[in-house]
């Protein structure tokens, strides 16, 4: 991390709780309304029912995680909101606009939210920097030579310079999962979507990789909707933080984390931090053991 | 010039190495084996040592390299329609489910019958012999082609598709970068297990055929590389016969290698780092 952006967190750290980040002021977009949404795998009366009467909202600008056990049904409200997936009634809007609801069940897939996958979806048959130009170059708003300076620049923003031209298999997953969310930010979102991006790391790639996405978000300021089975994760990351049930999933309890942004890794000390932790660890445990007693596989 | 020490230090590493050595020895207990075994009148196959002979002799005949040529010949046309029509057809039955629906039923039931079978009814229906021995080459080829770019266009993960439609592909978008370079790498697998059985094929046809129009015109040696074995078997030259088969497993050898190169050429992604 740099000196300025460690000075920055130490007095975010030492600041009056209520005092939000100082950093600079861009038009806020990517505010998701989740409404009411039922999702039903399978005939109506005898399906699954995967997230039943779901509401919540995910401001603008801000991190919102969602926890909840494995195969709780956070993921297909993630697909739901990317288009993937139809859903069986209620409403999503995306600043204002029905991305899905009563007369169209599934959202059309767009650029302006991009999903980071759980395992990666980097192109194995292109070169970094022709993953990371991929979306402006098919959408025709560069050419590939302008779409790759472009790549360029983001990818040493990033810090990822010197991987242009390897395949994604010659890099390490911390770093192809880096440079997935550089291909993501190419697009300009509104909303980043992370499906449990970090979950196949160990514990110290990961804590690089969760400075590192809060960089990312210090720089760019998008709206992030991140999925994640563990609560530590969440309450580091997230200006707010919504539980889940088991399946069927909706929200149990919804946590505005005040600590302010940007955060470091000396927050996972700091009292409030257990605080928060405290307040929540019993209600995620209750539901896990309710997965595990339903017999929920890791998905 | 780098590149030549390179090589020429990558020779080294291979000689000196314990897996070589294994190999050759274990070659070289077969010849000796084999050799005894002839010389012992266990084995009425011919002695290496005579083998070797004949070889020799024929290294110097036009007609047995003839023989190549026309296999050779046959092999790739079978082969390359074989990749000109499987392709398609393949990727096809992989992106449309209405034409996977339609094709991939009778493909099923034409599948199971051997390429051999088709002999006679290929010299009936194809005006001349060799268009059907390339025929009956075509086929031996198309139906591994075919099952491998189904397979390796079906495995391609979906998250890439929907990575690439979230950023804005179209369908054309989506065929030329996801699904043309994703199906590559079974591409190249089809293709090299294809030209195999090419081998196999022509060599049978060519017997069963007589070598095809070819085989009166060039010669008693002159109808391919399998007309040369059954040529050599009806007029008793058993060491001819072995070199026949010792030619086939050559070609084949040097064909699938050759793919293989072309294969890592074209999938870079997949070299070993």
């Amino acid at each position: 991390m740099n000196p300025e952006r460690a000075a920055a967190c130490e007095r975010s750290i030492a600041a009056p709780l209520p005092a939000t980040s100082s950093s600079p002021e861009k038009p806020r977009r990517g505010e998701i309304r989740i409404a009411d949404v039922i999702k039903i795998y399978g005939s109506e009366a005898n399906g699954i029912r995967a997230v039943d009467k779901c509401t919540f909202d995910v401001p603008a600008g801000k991190i919102t995680v969602v926890v909840g056990p494995s195969g709780c049904g956070k993921t297909t409200l993630l697909n739901a909101i990317a288009g993937f997936h139809s859903i069986t009634s209620g409403t999503i809007h995306l600043d204002g606009k029905v991305l899905c609801g009563a007369g169209r069940p599934k959202a059309e897939p767009g650029p302006d939210r991009i999903v980071v996958f759980q395992n990666g979806a980097l192109f194995p048959w292109k070169t970094i920097i022709e993953n990371v130009a991929f979306g402006p170059i098919v959408q025709g708003r560069l050419t590939r030579r302008q779409a790759f300076d472009q790549a360029r620049t983001m990818l040493a923003e990033a810090g990822l310079r010197n991987l242009e031209s390897n395949y994604p298999g010659e890099i390490s997953s911390g770093m192809r999962r880096r440079v997935e969310i550089t291909r993501a930010l190419m697009n300009d979102p509104k909303v980043l979507l992370l499906d449990e991006p970090y979950r196949a790391l160990d514990s110290l790639t990961k804590s690089v990789m969760h400075e590192a996405l809060l960089e990312t978000f210090d720089r760019n300021q998008v709206t992030i909707f991140f999925i994640t089975h563990d609560l530590e994760e969440a309450i580091f990351l997230g200006h707010r933080v919504v539980i889940m049930t088991t399946r069927p999933c909706r929200p149990k309890k919804v946590l505005t984390v005040d600590i302010p942004h940007p955060r470091d890794y000396s927050v996972l000390t700091a009292k409030r931090f257990r605080e928060y932790l405290d307040e929540t660890a019993a209600a995620v445990h209750e539901e896990a053991l309710k997965a595990f007693a339903a017999g929920e596989r890791e998905r | 010039m780098a590149e030549v020490g390179d090589r020429a230090s990558q020779a080294m590493r291979i000689i000196s190495s314990t897996k070589f050595w294994r190999g050759a020895l274990a070659i070289a207990i077969f010849i000796a084996l084999w050799e005894t075994a002839s010389r012992a009148d266990i084995s009425r196959v011919p002695p290496p040592t005579a083998v070797a002979v004949t070889f020799k002799e024929l290294m110097a005949d036009p007609s047995y390299w003839f023989s190549w040529y026309l296999s050779t010949q046959r092999v790739f046309a079978g082969f390359i329609a074989a990749m000109l029509v499987g392709i398609p057809l393949g990727l096809g039955m992989a992106v449309s489910r209405a034409f996977y629906g339609t094709v991939f039923p009778v493909f099923e039931v034409l599948r199971p019958i051997p390429p051999l079978a088709w002999v006679p009814a290929s010299i009936i229906f194809w005006p001349t012999q060799e268009l059907s021995i390339v025929f009956v080459t075509f086929l031996g080829a198309f139906y591994a082609v075919v099952i491998n770019v189904i397979g390796g266009a079906q495995a391609i993960d979906t998250r890439y598709y929907q990575a690439a439609r979230s950023m804005g592909s179209s369908s054309w978008d989506i065929f030329r970068r996801i699904i043309l370079p994703g199906t590559l790498p079974s591409v190249m697998v089809g293709a090299t297990v294809g030209i195999g059985i090419a081998w196999a094929v022509v060599v049978a046809a060519e017997m069963i055929s007589g070598g095809g129009s070819a085989g009166s015109m060039g010669g008693a040696k002159g109808g391919g590389l399998g007309f040369f074995i059954w040529n050599s078997y009806v007029g008793g030259s058993y060491t001819q016969i072995v070199v026949g088969m010792i030619s086939i497993g050559i070609a084949g050898y040097i064909s699938s290698a050759l793919l293989r190169k072309l294969g890592e050429l074209v999938t870079p992604w997949l070299r070993e780092q």
